[in-house]
């Protein structure tokens, strides 16, 4: 009886909520615990109690652990896990909108765009009075939104209906291009090479509190663009057609799911560099174990993908400590095994069904 | 009510279809037929708003299309689209409650207990109801196809467009989809528009039909107007014959393949097996039939013609089993076989070939009057049936149209009437001159090849032959039993 009671409200409901919030708190923990310096989870709990809640707690015992916590380890968390969550989601969004299992937060180009214009800020040394150090995110958040708006442009000047087909063409079409433009700085570039590299492969280290701020409005606006969209993401991931059959405004809305995906991922992609197969590999985990619901894929999606990329930057830390890994090398090869195991059970089961 | 007015329209490169009129009532069920190519897609295309159209006007309720926004048009109008892959396993139930979507208002519309109860409602009427918690992906095409319908209901429209609807539906849910859709249509006035791919579903169940040639209307009318031979093969460019359905009044339209690989022969005098037991003609190709008789009796082709002999006192309860038993074990396929029986001893048989301009006649008529009765006061007799004794066989080398058929029956009778009149055939009951015996067979089978006939009464070339025939043959296997009785 329990059991069956356990399984039904794991399966139902809050039950997926709640099993991903288990997992995002606790990767948060691990990752926030462990570290060169190790810091008990009692510790964390005091820390953030007093820190973050202004409970009375008495940690002056902990001060040197509160001083690691709140500016090194509890930002680079929150960051890998809003990175990641944006990723996740935009990931989701984009899959179910191009109808396309294999479409990922860069499929549109948008990653590319922002990585231009980060590879820009870091080849011409560009530095923009009053924003400083934030020089380097600004552009790319700038770029990605130019290369979005010029993709769209271009989508419908080509095809005034705005097909999907369309859409993920000239996707590629810029990819392509922006991809060699980038390859051209590398080749022109002498110096700051590993400056670019570095960017290039990802990291969330050593962001700090500046950065979190400077990407959870777009986070939240991007977030809650997706969020209102989750029946017409099911509409529209049966077929555009079907979609408008069923009532959907399927240009405006399309638009809308667009551009939240794409400030998410300019976004994601403009303070982290890019960080490939979350988008890709989160949103399909998330979608075996719940089922392809958007109403409830997009949100969990962006518990499981902060969760994942929680871990993923503790990964980075330790795995070669004390040297760091770029947190995109983690990604890619935790990634592509899983995805290509998933691609494999998918067809053993088309093939399954077809001989039954 | 939808009112399709000088509609045009297509993709960039130019107007698939043109001045498209047309009009639908509520409660009607309105088929579209066209060949492909033929604009049919594409009309419903912009019937349901896809595709933007050129030219004219499509008004639902006397509001245009252009004035309805996206969700008020779901809700006035629903879609069945053709069966396409679908790349996420959503499952049955919340595919179908999308079809709730447009009447759901609010950023996190919650589902309330009376949409449950209607999403629950469509399920069973589609019968997916059991399959509401697998995954799509788990379903076969037909059931797939069951649980978009059961979607496009949930829209709860006043119209429902459909695209070849029994695409990937076996025959049974063929059947029972669209008996449900015309049910829909007479009790809840719901309006169908749907494409047909075939033809005698169209007859079936459309109350009229739109047949589309190359982008404009070649006819809008009742099916019995549509589906004549000779539209539908000048727009299908495939030779046709249409024909009465045999059991409701729709008109059916059956495809005529090419003939030129059919085997091609006459039926000859030598064909004639004539054994003890029974006479045979086995012809090399299937011979269009008209019979009365045990088995193979109506209309149909077949190449076994047997006339079995039965002692007098012949009584089986199963005759026509016992009569397949005996085909079978002849060595013959029953579903090609036309079988008849006679208590007449088979030598006494009378056959003869007749040939004429361009056709000919093999006639053979087996006779005994033992039962004879006057057709004309037959209420005298009890009814008891009792092997065949006069048994009528016309082979035509030749092209009989269904008219010629049947006169060639009424020609054959007549022909045998007199025949017996000539003989002073009487009848033992009432004592006056007989027109038959009480179980009499009669046959014409032709071969459909070489010369057209589309007469065969008795003055007709065909007529002439067989009247003449069947008399000749009848008194002669009259006379033959007369003589072997008063032996």
């Amino acid at each position: 009886m329990r059991k069956r009671f356990t399984l039904k409200f794991l399966s139902n409901g809050a039950g997926p909520y709640f099993l991903a919030v288990i997992f995002l708190v606790a990767s948060m923990l691990f990752a926030l615990s462990i570290g060169t310096v190790s810091i008990p989870i009692s510790d964390i709990l005091f820390i953030i109690g007093r820190e973050v809640l202004h409970l009375p707690v008495d940690t002056t015992a902990y001060s040197m652990n509160a001083n690691i916590i709140m500016n090194i380890r509890l930002p680079r968390v929150i960051l890998a896990g809003l990175v990641g969550a944006s990723l996740a989601i935009a990931g989701a969004a984009f899959q179910g909108l191009l109808r396309n299992p294999l479409a990922d937060p860069y499929t549109l180009g948008v990653s590319s765009g922002a990585s231009v214009g980060a590879v820009l800020t870091l080849f011409f040394g560009i530095s923009i009075p009053r924003a400083g150090g934030f020089t380097l995110p600004v552009m790319g958040v700038v770029f990605a939104f130019i290369t979005i708006m010029l993709v769209l442009l271009f989508v419908r000047a080509v095809d005034p209906a705005m097909k999907v087909e369309s859409i993920i063409l000239t996707g590629i079409i810029f990819s392509s291009f922006l991809g060699a433009v980038i390859s051209l700085f590398i080749a022109l570039t002498g110096d700051e090479l590993r400056a670019i590299i570095g960017w290039l492969m990802g990291s969330v280290s050593m962001r700090g509190w500046n950065y979190i701020s400077l990407l959870l409005p777009f986070f939240l606006f991007g977030s809650l663009l997706l969020l209102l969209n989750g029946r017409e993401l099911n509409a529209l991931s049966l077929g555009e057609e079907r979609a408008h059959h069923l009532g959907v405004n399927t240009r405006s809305r399309k638009l809308v799911i667009l551009i939240g995906g794409s400030i998410l991922t300019g976004a994601a992609v403009s303070v982290s560099g890019t960080i490939g197969f979350v988008g890709l590999v989160i949103p399909h985990l998330t979608r075996m174990l719940w089922g392809p619901d958007h109403k409830h894929l997009l949100p969990l999606s962006i518990l499981t993908g902060g969760g994942f990329l929680i871990l993923a930057d503790l990964a980075a830390r330790m795995v070669a400590s004390p040297v760091e890994l770029p947190i995109g090398v983690i990604t890619s090869v935790v990634g592509a095994p899983v995805f290509a195991a998933i691609l494999m059970k998918k067809q053993r089961e088309r093939r399954g069904m077809k001989h039954a | 009510m939808l009112k399709v007015d000088r509609l045009a329209g297509g993709y960039t490169s130019g107007n698939v279809v043109e001045n498209i009129s047309f009009k639908v009532q509520k409660g009607e069920f309105f088929g579209i037929l066209g060949p492909n190519g033929s604009g049919k897609t594409t009309l419903l295309k912009m019937l349901t708003g896809v595709l933007p159209f050129s030219a004219g006007e499509v008004r639902y309720n006397e509001k245009s299309i252009k004035d309805y926004s996206p969700k008020e048009l779901a809700r006035t109008v629903a879609i069945l689209p053709q069966l396409s892959s679908q790349n996420f396993s959503y499952t049955v139930r919340e595919i179908v409650t999308l079809g709730r979507y447009a009447h759901q208002r609010g950023l996190f519309p919650q589902i309330s207990a009376e949409e449950k109860e209607y999403i629950e409602k469509v399920m069973e009427k589609t019968g997916v109801q059991r399959f509401r918690n697998q995954s799509i992906h788990s379903l076969s095409g037909g059931e797939q196809q069951r649980v978009f319908l059961a979607q496009a209901l949930a829209q709860k429209a006043e119209f429902l467009l459909l695209d070849e609807p029994t695409n990937h539906l076996d025959l049974s849910f063929q059947i029972s989809l669209l008996d449900s859709l015309k049910h829909w249509t007479k009790e809840q006035g719901l309006t169908v528009i749907s494409i047909f791919h075939d033809l005698n579903l169209a007859g079936l169940y459309c109350d009229r039909l739109l047949l589309l040639e190359q982008g404009k209307v070649r006819m809008i009318g009742l099916p019995n107007e549509v589906l004549k031979e000779e539209v539908i093969s000048s727009v299908y460019q495939t030779h046709v014959k249409k024909q009465s359905h045999p059991a409701v009044p729709a008109p059916q339209l059956a495809l005529v393949p090419d003939k030129r690989h059919a085997a091609q022969g006459v039926i000859e005098t030598n064909m004639l097996q004539i054994a003890r037991n029974h006479i045979l003609v086995k012809s090399p190709f299937p011979l269009k039939t008209l019979a009365s008789g045990v088995i193979g009796a109506g209309n149909g082709w077949f190449k076994n013609f047997l006339n079995r002999h039965v002692d007098k006192n012949y009584a089986c309860m199963d005759h026509k089993n016992d009569m397949k038993d005996y085909i079978r074990s002849s060595g013959l396929e029953v579903s090609e076989t036309i079988g008849m029986m006679t208590a007449v001893i088979l030598e006494d048989e009378c056959h003869c070939f007749y040939e004429n301009d361009g056709f000919s006649v093999l006639i053979v008529v087996t006779a005994g009057v033992g039962n004879s009765v006057d057709a004309a006061r037959s209420y005298c007799h009890s009814g008891e049936m009792k092997p065949g004794t006069i048994n009528i066989w016309i082979f035509v080398n030749g092209t009989l149209s269904d008219e010629a058929f049947i006169q060639t029956i009424m020609t054959a009778t007549e022909a045998k009437s007199k025949a017996m009149a000539d003989l002073d055939v009487i009848d033992q009951i009432t004592g006056t001159i007989a027109t038959g015996t009480s179980t009499d067979s009669i046959m014409v089978a032709a071969t459909q090849q070489g010369e057209f006939l589309q007469y065969a009464g008795p003055i007709a070339p065909l007529g002439r032959v067989i009247g003449q025939g069947v008399y000749e043959m009848t008194s002669a296997a009259i006379r033959k039993s007369r003589r072997r009785h008063n032996r």
